[in-house]
């Protein structure tokens, strides 16, 4: 570095190799990272992408149809069903779980006996394989013997076939996945709460503020980072639920449980039919990335104070 | 050369010289311990063939083995061979995933000491893709101990439609504060609901498929009638719970007294007998213009990019599990309908048809058995069918609107095959 001052005629031609030499070093360093988001992001989008323009004749040809399968979407009343089951089962669960993550977070930072068994009972359903969960709940929504039905009975009720009317099904998916993404989000808020100055509060109880108005005025704004982080992943995972509908309900009845990604996977391995498959994984590839470019175009300006 | 040797008598030493490896898919969609049953026949199989080396993966229900198939299929690491719905015949032609396996066998005479009805969905073009394995018809069970209680006649179960509801509505039994603690009848709405309304529909006298299977009959006036006659036994006789009936705890709702009547595969013969504690029935399902059910359950395929010797292999292995000994066995193990007469004049099966008759009932109907709807595209099709019916039985739609709705996306699908 000591001759790059020098006023050596060659000293711009080795400053010019060193900054060729470090950003040949910068690519090489990134290179690992970039194949594999080349590799498994990028590219896997744009094949979808080109495939949704084709249909793979059955003798394995492909013949280009241009946007004829997203024409078919537009008439197919399922994917409209499929999209309007997600949009009430997201609106269903994400406020929901993310307030009871909340108060659950703040309920368990506190000192209180019994903290860490109560912090692992809320943690606990986010643990737990899907399919288990699946399972779990499936005994509590039989229809006469199941969990639900058998508390029914003691007030004289009739069993309820929960899962197999329209009216109840989506409802009934709703509660069980709240339970299970309350904990995992309760845990985001609890590390948040716990960086949190305690200055902060001292200073306005000083002040005479309510503990209301503490929460209100401080503790809830400073925890806006986290509360993004945590609804654009409750976001996703209303988007990504496929195992507990091939468990408990398979979509049914008539498509009254049906998300997105579960209509996708059906036309996709059930019904074989991948250049479909490829239409709707667009739209559900063009819905996560609208809501990706809102977060980091407008609300993290928005909520982020530094 | 020495080298080559070497590794040659290393492999040798490793696995018997010519073994063949044959990985097998298979499903299950009734109770009892059915991959116990199957993992037992295959061992004995491999002892009785030392050369010829069977993996049986269980798969899930038909339709998640099928997936999984063709799943595998196209990620290039197909079985050789597998179990699936005789109605994926369609399917997996147009897939170019299967050969005939009339290719294959020199004794044409084979295929003749099978059930015709059988034989039936897989017989296209004069060739034979598949061969009949797991093979059912829907039975109806009766609880005699409940039609006893209700003063019927324990050893009757109904012959017709109209008797089929003035029975459930004498069997349907509620508590005090009117809630109902048993129903007449119950048949299942998710699963298989089509194999359901087929039944429906032959019984009213009325085909649903063509023999070329691209076109679906759902809003001619009889199957219309079928599935309202359906839904009218929840909706109008409140003989039948409301809401979809789930195909796998049906049979649970039966053994618990939760319903009288089912309708169900006789696949589920043997489970339901060793559990139930009570004395129950199986009968022909009732007429109405005429006695039917539609044949059902899974066949063996071979798949075409099997080596020619896993081929073989895989022949001899089917020949093997369909000889009239296993047949009998693979019947009264489970309740499935044995897919040759001669399974059925074996020693061992007359025995146990002398002390369960019961376990002939699917095999008598066969007389009026239909095939099963099987058509290209099938499981998209099945779709449509099963959403029309629950869309019925829930109430959401008229039989007449909901069947209108699944013909029209069925034409939309099968125009493609004409």
């Amino acid at each position: 570095m000591s001759d790059y001052a020098a006023s050596s005629p060659i000293a711009p031609r080795r400053a010019g190799s060193q900054a060729w030499w470090n950003a040949v070093n910068a690519w090489l360093l990134l290179l690992p990272a970039a194949v594999l988001l080349i590799a498994f992001t990028h590219f896997p989008i744009l094949a979808t992408i080109r495939h949704s323009l084709f249909i793979t004749r059955r003798n394995g040809t492909e013949v280009f149809v241009g946007l004829e399968s997203y024409q078919a979407m537009v008439a197919d009343p399922i994917f409209w069903r499929a999209l309007v089951n997600n949009f009430w089962f997201a609106l269903g669960t994400i406020p929901t779980s993310i307030a009871l993550a909340l108060v659950m977070a703040i309920w368990v930072n506190r000192n209180m006996r019994g903290r860490g068994f109560l912090r692992l009972a809320y943690f606990t359903p986010t643990v737990l394989p899907m399919i288990a969960v699946a399972n779990i709940w499936l005994f509590f929504y039989t229809p006469d013997y199941g969990l639900l039905d058998q508390l029914r009975g003691l007030f004289g009720l009739a069993g309820w076939n929960w899962l197999g009317d329209p009216s109840t099904v989506m409802g009934c998916l709703i509660v069980m996945v709240i339970w299970k993404e309350a904990g995992f989000f309760m845990i985001f808020y609890l590390a948040a709460l716990q960086q949190l100055s305690p200055d902060l509060d001292e200073a306005a109880a000083i002040e005479g503020a309510t503990r209301w108005y503490i929460f209100r005025r401080i503790t809830f704004p400073l925890l806006m980072p986290t509360t993004l982080f945590v609804a654009i992943n409750a976001v996703i995972n209303s988007f990504k639920l496929v195992d507990h509908l091939v468990i408990m309900t398979k979509g049914g009845p008539n498509n009254a449980s049906t998300l997105l990604l579960y209509y996708i996977y059906e036309v996709a391995f059930t019904f074989q039919d991948s250049s479909y498959a490829a239409t709707l994984t667009v739209v559900l590839l063009v819905l996560l990335s609208t809501l990706a470019l809102i977060k980091f175009g407008y609300l993290d300006r928005r909520i982020h104070y530094q | 050369m020495l080298i080559a040797a070497a590794l040659a008598v290393l492999s040798m030493g490793a696995r018997p010289a010519a073994a063949v490896d044959l990985t097998m898919y298979y499903p299950v969609a009734v109770g009892g311990p059915v991959t116990k049953i199957i993992d037992d026949m295959v061992s004995r199989f491999e002892k009785d063939n030392p050369d010829i080396k069977v993996t049986a993966v269980y798969a899930g229900n038909y339709t998640d083995t099928m997936t999984k198939a063709m799943t595998a299929m196209k990620g290039g690491q197909p079985p050789q061979l597998s179990v699936l719905l005789s109605t994926d015949v369609f399917t997996l032609m147009d897939e170019n995933a299967i050969v005939p396996i009339d290719g294959l066998v020199s004794d044409k005479a084979w295929f003749k000491e099978f059930y015709p009805a059988f034989m039936a969905n897989g017989q296209i073009d004069g060739k034979t893709w598949s061969v009949p394995f797991q093979r059912s018809t829907i039975v109806l069970y009766w609880n005699k101990e409940a039609f006893r209680e209700a003063g019927l006649d324990p050893e009757k179960a109904p012959a017709s439609w109209d008797e089929m509801v003035e029975m459930s509505k004498k069997l349907v039994k509620k508590d005090g504060a009117g809630n109902t603690t048993r129903w007449g009848v119950e048949i299942p709405s998710t699963g298989y609901a089509y194999w359901m309304l087929q039944a429906l529909a032959i019984e009213n006298g009325q085909k649903m498929m063509n023999e070329p299977g691209n076109e679906v009959y759902l809003t001619a006036p009889k199957t219309v009638a079928a599935l309202e006659y359906w839904v009218d036994l929840s909706r109008k006789h409140n003989v039948a719970p409301a809401g979809s009936i789930d195909w796998a705890t049906l049979r649970t709702d039966f053994l618990e007294g939760k319903t009288a009547m089912m309708w169900h595969t006789t696949g589920n013969l043997t489970a339901v007998k060793d559990a139930a504690k009570f004395q129950f029935g199986v009968a022909m399902l009732p007429a109405k213009e005429r006695r039917g059910s539609p044949t059902g359950g899974g066949n063996f395929y071979i798949f075409k990019s099997a080596s020619p010797e896993q081929q073989k292999a895989a022949v001899k292995f089917i020949q093997w599990m369909t000889s009239p000994e296993r047949a009998a066995e693979w019947s009264m193990k489970t309740g499935y309908v044995a897919v040759s007469s001669a399974a059925y004049k074996t020693p061992a099966m007359q025995e146990y048809a002398k002390g369960f008759p019961q376990a002939t009932v699917a095999r008598d109907q066969l007389e009026h058995a239909v095939p099963e709807l099987s058509v290209h595209e099938n499981g998209r099709i099945y779709k449509f069918v099963g959403d029309a019916v629950q869309a019925a039985v829930t109430g959401a739609q008229k039989p007449q609107e909901a069947l209108a709705a699944a013909q029209q996306q069925a034409d939309r699908v099968l125009r493609a095959y004409k």
